[in-house]
């Protein structure tokens, strides 16, 4: 890969002795901890880049003991940000533990329901919150500014639209699951209710304006790209692998599927693989400066396996969208790469602001479809001692497996994460930000700001959802080249930060 | 927006708790959800007030808040006073954006900007946790704080909302 060429030099400096040593911690607005280290030298030529994140290897250990009827409402509780696509991975796996090998139609769509709801309001939250203040106002504009508040004041119609829509999928959420949060919509083998007329009308009144406004949300991007096209397309830009689920006719599809990869110039690594073999084909390494895992395809081995999920993976790798405007939209997209995979790390927002438009459609079918007020609910059969269950989460690829014993009780749990499979491909876009744009440069807060804008493309969620008011959710550790912590900075939830050191 | 329109009609008075019950003392909040729902048949008071919890705050739950006269945000805290600190808020734009989850003066202050108008009068309720550990239940000095909180909102509910900012959290032994 030749952007791996050039940058994975940074991931160890020979010298780190004479070198100094950088922390942008935290990331802002991305969700939890995140730490960047760089190191710099003297001259200001940036010699090391690393991204740290906090593990989840505590979820697991928290899943353990437990039994497994209970896994798809415990493991929502892993995540404040994304309850849903845990608790819908988790009830896959289960489905595979009760024997149900096939859901009922019924089920299927109440559960994809669910699922496109929880997408749209994920990508919602991350493009008008989080991420449009960078892309309407350029990375160079007041911090204080690029927020939602910044957004509000100069494009209240924007700010105003993607609080609805986030709600419009929160809503779709509570009508399939039952409740607003803790939601027990699906269970092993199916779901536990299906929906009323009335909830149905209910939903249906507002989704042509959602429709609406997500395709205005692609044609906003596709301006704010061609603006500064090559900007856009260059910027944190990485030759990678790409890895998703892919619907049996090859149909973008985030519920179920196939694993597909693809490599850098789009030729596909493997194709429609079960994805209760993902051991066969996916490993997790390890490094000794990161607790989190970095998992890479097998036949290509970890330096050249690593690969991106998410948005601009399943949009990059699928053949077609089902829905009329969101496959009007992909072509648009896949044109831009001239017949290589679109590998713009910024290209992300774009995708997923596609994907956002496939949801609103695909509701608004599954509210047209008289299955979802169907009674058959649940199927079962011959109770089996691994359950493996795979989805799209808004983020990326999300594998949930379990071993249980003979009374049901989880024995072992692993779970790899979207972000974790993200997490060298982070990695190499911070490096080829740190070599593009900040060396030989002094830093300054829009400089640093970039680095945080080619993480946040990623959408990563890098903690679960301890917030307790005044908990010192932000930290800033300046340690030595023997990494001895020599000074700490602690923000507060109110700006107000602390020297703790 | 009608899907943004609840089903039924809602309380002037919302009580809006938020936590991770799986998070140790961060499920504070859900567990007085829990106190307060549980309390709710038999309470004349508790009856006229509507009753939410989510895992924490964002943009669409200034939403929640149309249509309301008084809202009371519950939260834990780290740092409050235990057993628990209760103060008005404004909104206000914060660093809580940073995140994923947002503070209840910027989701006042989200509405605000929305609706082009003042948020409805709102309070806050700290109650002092200890432990924040996945998979830990509450500790036993934060039950205890929860208790006391209860019996706050108790009196809170049966005092006039306008006198509220009155209403001072005392520093008498017995509450501690």
């Amino acid at each position: 890969m030749s952007s791996d060429k050039i940058t994975s030099q940074l991931e160890t400096a020979k010298n780190p002795e004479d070198l100094e040593r950088i922390v942008i911690n935290p990331l802002t607005r991305v969700e939890g901890h995140g730490k960047v280290t760089l190191l710099q030298d003297e001259n200001l030529n940036i010699k090391q880049a690393r991204l740290h994140i906090s593990e989840f290897r505590g979820f697991e250990k928290f899943i353990q003991g437990r039994p497994y009827w209970e896994l798809p409402v415990l493991v929502q509780r892993l995540c404040g940000i994304c309850p849903v696509s845990h608790h819908l991975a988790a009830a896959k796996a289960t489905d595979m533990i009760v024997g149900a090998t096939e859901l009922t139609p019924t089920a299927e769509k109440i559960r994809r329901l669910m699922h496109f709801g929880q997408t749209l309001q994920s990508h919602a939250l991350h493009f008008f919150h989080l991420c449009s203040p960078d892309l309407l106002f350029g990375f160079d504009d007041d911090v204080r500014h690029r927020n939602i508040i910044g957004v509000i004041e100069d494009s209240p119609e924007i700010a105003k639209q993607g609080v609805l829509l986030r709600k419009y999928g929160q809503e779709v959420i509570r009508i399939t699951s039952g409740k607003r949060v803790h939601g027990t919509g699906a269970i092993p083998g199916g779901v536990n209710k299906n929906l009323s007329k009335k909830e149905i009308d209910y939903l249906k009144s507002d989704i042509e304006q959602i429709i609406s406004w997500s395709q205005d949300a692609v044609t906003l991007i596709k301006r704010i790209f061609s603006e500064h096209y090559d900007y856009h397309m260059s910027f944190a830009t990485i030759d990678s692998n790409m890895m998703s689920l892919i619907g049996n006719d090859g149909a973008f599809d985030i519920y179920h599927g196939g694993l597909r990869a693809k490599d850098e110039k789009g030729k596909i690594i493997f194709d429609h693989v079960d994805y209760t073999q993902y051991g066969d084909y996916i490993k997790e390494g390890v490094k000794n400066w990161s607790y989190m895992k970095f998992p890479f395809i097998t036949s290509l081995g970890q330096d050249d396996g690593w690969y991106r999920v998410g948005p601009l993976a399943r949009v990059n790798n699928c053949d077609f969208f089902t829905t009329p405007m969101a496959e009007k939209e992909r072509k648009e997209f896949i044109e831009t790469g001239k017949g290589l995979p679109v590998q713009s790390t910024l290209a992300f927002h774009w995708a997923r602001l596609i994907e956002v438009l496939h949801c609103a459609e695909a509701i608004k079918e599954l509210l047209n479809d008289s299955d979802i007020t169907g009674k058959e609910l649940l199927n079962k059969g011959e109770l089996q001692s691994t359950g493996i269950g795979v989805i799209e989460a808004p983020r990326g690829t999300l594998f949930h497996h379990y071993e249980i014993n003979d009374d049901g009780i989880v024995e072992k749990a692993n779970l790899i994460v979207s972000t974790t499979n993200n997490n060298q491909a982070m990695n190499e876009s911070i490096r080829q930000v740190a070599s593009q744009y900040l060396d030989g440069n002094k830093l300054s807060e829009a400089l640093l700001n970039q680095v945080e804008v080619a993480v946040r493309a990623y959408d990563p969620c890098l903690s679960c959802a301890t917030h307790a008011m005044g908990k010192m959710p932000l930290q800033i550790n300046l340690v030595n080249e023997n990494d001895e912590l020599i000074d700490r900075l602690e923000k507060r939830v109110t700006g107000e930060i602390n020297r703790t050191v | 927006m009608k899907s943004t329109e609840p089903f039924n009609k809602v309380a002037p008075a919302l009580i809006f708790t938020y936590g991770n019950p799986s998070r140790g003392d961060d499920g504070l909040g859900p567990a007085m959800h829990e106190l307060l729902e549980k309390n709710k048949q038999d309470s004349d008071d508790l009856d006229k007030v509507d009753l939410l919890t989510d895992y924490q705050l964002q943009i669409e739950h200034a939403i929640d808040l149309d249509h309301r006269e008084c809202v009371l945000f519950i939260d834990a805290s780290v740092s409050a006073d235990a057993p628990y600190e209760f103060h008005q808020i404004q909104a206000e734009r914060d660093n809580s954006y940073t995140t994923h989850a947002m503070s209840p003066v910027a989701v006042l202050d989200v509405y605000q900007q929305i609706n082009q108008r003042k948020p409805p009068t709102s309070y806050m309720l700290t109650i002092r946790g200890y432990e924040f550990g996945l998979g830990q239940s509450l500790t036993e000095q934060a039950k205890t704080n929860l208790q006391q909180g209860y019996e706050f909102i108790k009196q809170l509910l049966v005092t006039d909302i306008e006198q509220w900012p009155e209403i001072r959290v005392s520093d008498d032994k017995d509450k501690k």
